[in-house]
């Protein structure tokens, strides 16, 4: 099913949770909100299930106006960050509750719940109450209820966060695979970039109240529109710095310089705004555009086989993130290279330069 | 020092328990026993005290009252503490932080500012001396005591479990049956368990509000002597018999009890 809203605005007393936001999912698709907390997530799923009505604007599900029916009668169904299940009912009777509302059939109950038990292989746990389950089963429990009753629209507000590293990472793999084939529309509210690569489909990046950009998750990430579409997809945070345009070269000092690339060579002279990912700005040189800059490292973290290391240069504060183990002290002066064909420029209004 | 970690607490409990041991063996001795001197226990063991509580309608009858008033009011203050609670907890409203502590404030006052008001009021109506009349007054108390408890346990339930019952399809009010009333069961046994305390030990509103009919045993127990002169073994036996309910309750709410001291939110 697909879903729009329509010039929608949230507004919570002299607070705008929403500001006026057009967007449109496609039937069948797997769409990703990305953007920090707070950032409005939370919000857009609720006027989506219909759990609070926009102040302006409409809900339309397949080319209808769905804005004042309530949630009961939207045949939607929510997964949340944490594990919310019916704590006086068995898995069994959890995964049937919605199909007992619907009044099915008692061997239909049995069916469906048993397939998607199995799917979620919760089956050994059915008879059990949701709180001696562990935290990935009861979230589990919790997206076989989702599941169970073929729901037009299945929203997920982060249900992975409140789970351990190994779990995530395994439900994570499982959850596009369970709507696969199915009409259904899934909508995905994650604050991790990795979570939104990793599951692909569509995302939209959101920034307090606005979405910024809506698109294929890989174009977002490649070719954001505006720098604070590219802030919010990416961590470590995206790196940023005032640099001036003079003739066919970018200043970002006097001694740091590199050539306009060509695609964007008809640029006027002036003041830009620089913006690339960490892992393009490395302690050695990566490809054949590497620039080198000079920086005092702030600190160093060592995770595992890679080495982040926060350093000053000029007036700004990057990341860089670098494969192998790199220690510095507090002070050191690093040499860095930064990948200047990986480089996003942006002009005064933060809105990315493109050809 | 560690081979006397069990004195204090049994010298607490002892001390504790003293007044309750003596109304106790007091209660299975003769009157004259009891006025006669300084006994630990029983010399003469009788039951009669008890015998006479039970067959004798003037005292039995009072324990009746009790019991009748005192599950009216709880009934009553629950059921009516239920909605609203679910409001405080669930609802943002214009006042509703005033309104909500507004409602331990009709706490604050002593029962014997409203006793006068409530005599007038229930004879004028006709409510004189009935059960029903001393389950309203006490509701004055225990309404909103049982709206502060059940809002802190239903706080205590995340909002979003609501929300995922209206998105599977839940009406309101099945949910709330089903699903929600389940979820804070030991809460409404908390707040049913302190609407019985109190309750059970007022006496002022109780005695004001009654004269024959509706007489609370608390009341009957306040006449020391009669015609045979003092009966203290069987007050002894009625107190004795008073104490029960309550530990009775207490047994069942044991668990969640410290909760609702603190109002549910722990």
């Amino acid at each position: 099913m697909s879903i729009e809203l329509k010039r929608v605005i949230k507004q919570s007393g002299a607070d705008t949770h929403i500001y006026e936001t057009d967007l449109k999912f496609e039937a069948g698709g797997f769409n990703m909100l990305l953007g920090t907390t707070l950032s409005g997530k939370t919000t857009l799923l609720r006027l989506m299930a219909g759990l609070e009505r926009p102040t302006r604007g409409e809900v339309w599900f397949n080319g209808q106006d769905v804005t004042g029916i309530p949630v009961q009668k939207r045949n939607v169904s929510m997964v949340y960050q944490q594990f919310i299940n019916y704590p006086n009912m068995t898995v069994y009777e959890n995964i049937a509750s919605p199909l007992r509302v619907v009044r099915a059939s008692a061997s239909q109950i049995k069916e469906k719940v048993g397939q998607v038990a199995e799917l979620m292989r919760l089956t050994p746990m059915l008879g059990r109450m949701p709180n001696e389950l562990s935290g990935g089963q009861q979230q589990r429990t919790a997206l076989a209820r989702a599941l169970v009753k073929s729901a037009d629209l299945v929203l997920l507000d982060e249900p992975l966060a409140n789970l351990d590293y190994k779990l995530r990472e395994e439900l994570r793999e499982e959850l596009p695979k369970l709507f696969q084939g199915t009409d259904a529309t899934v909508v995905y509210a994650t604050t991790e970039p990795m979570e939104a690569l990793l599951l692909g489909g569509h995302t939209a990046t959101l920034s307090e109240g606005r979405v910024t950009q809506y698109g294929p998750t890989a174009d977002l990430y490649h070719a954001p529109r505006e720098l604070i579409t590219a802030q919010v997809f990416s961590d470590p945070p995206i790196n940023t710095s005032r640099i001036s345009k003079r003739g066919g070269r970018f200043y970002l000092s006097e001694s740091v310089s590199w050539p306009v690339p060509e695609r964007i060579a008809g640029l006027a002279d002036g003041d830009y705004t620089l913006g690339f990912r960490p892992h393009h700005i490395n302690l050695h040189p990566v490809g054949e555009q590497a620039i080198e800059v000079e920086g005092r490292v702030m600190i160093t973290e060592i995770s595992g086989s890679e080495s982040v290391v926060h350093v000053q240069v000029a007036e700004s504060t990057w990341v860089s993130l670098s494969h192998g183990i790199h220690l510095y002290q507090v002070g050191d002066m690093a040499r860095l290279y930064l990948q200047t064909n990986r480089c996003f420029y942006f002009d005064s209004d933060l809105r990315r330069i493109e050809t | 020092m560690k081979h006397v970690k069990w004195l204090p607490p049994t010298l607490y409990i002892l001390f504790l328990l003293l007044p309750i041991y003596w109304l106790v063996t007091m209660s299975f001795k003769t009157t004259n026993e009891i006025l006669g001197g300084f006994s630990l226990w029983p010399q003469e063991f009788t039951l009669r005290n008890y015998v006479t509580i039970f067959t004798d309608r003037s005292w039995y009858v009072g324990y009746l009252n009790s019991i009748t008033y005192v599950t009216i009011n709880t009934l009553i203050s629950v059921t009516v503490a239920l909605p609203a609670a679910y409001a405080f907890s669930r609802y943002r409203f214009l006042g509703d932080k005033h309104l909500f502590f507004w409602l331990l404030t009709n706490r604050m006052a002593p029962p014997a500012v409203f006793a006068l008001p409530f005599f007038q009021l229930y004879s004028a109506v006709g409510l004189f001396d009935t059960p029903i009349a001393v389950a309203l007054a006490h509701a004055l108390f225990n309404v909103p005591l049982a709206v502060w408890i059940l809002e802190g346990f239903m706080s205590g339930v995340p909002k979003e479990l609501d929300e995922t019952a209206f998105v599977d399809g839940y009406s309101f009010w099945r949910f709330f049956i089903k699903i929600f009333l389940p979820t804070i069961a030991a809460g409404i046994g908390v707040a049913m368990f302190f609407c019985f305390m109190f309750s059970w030990v007022e006496l002022l509103l109780a005695k004001t509000l009654t004269s024959v009919d509706a007489k609370p045993i608390a009341a009957i127990m306040t006449k020391t002597a009669s015609t045979s002169g003092y009966e203290l073994g069987l007050l002894a036996a009625a107190g004795t018999l008073t104490i029960i309910p309550g530990a009775f309750v207490i047994w069942f709410v044991r668990n969640n009890i410290a909760k609702g001291f603190a109002l549910g939110r722990v």
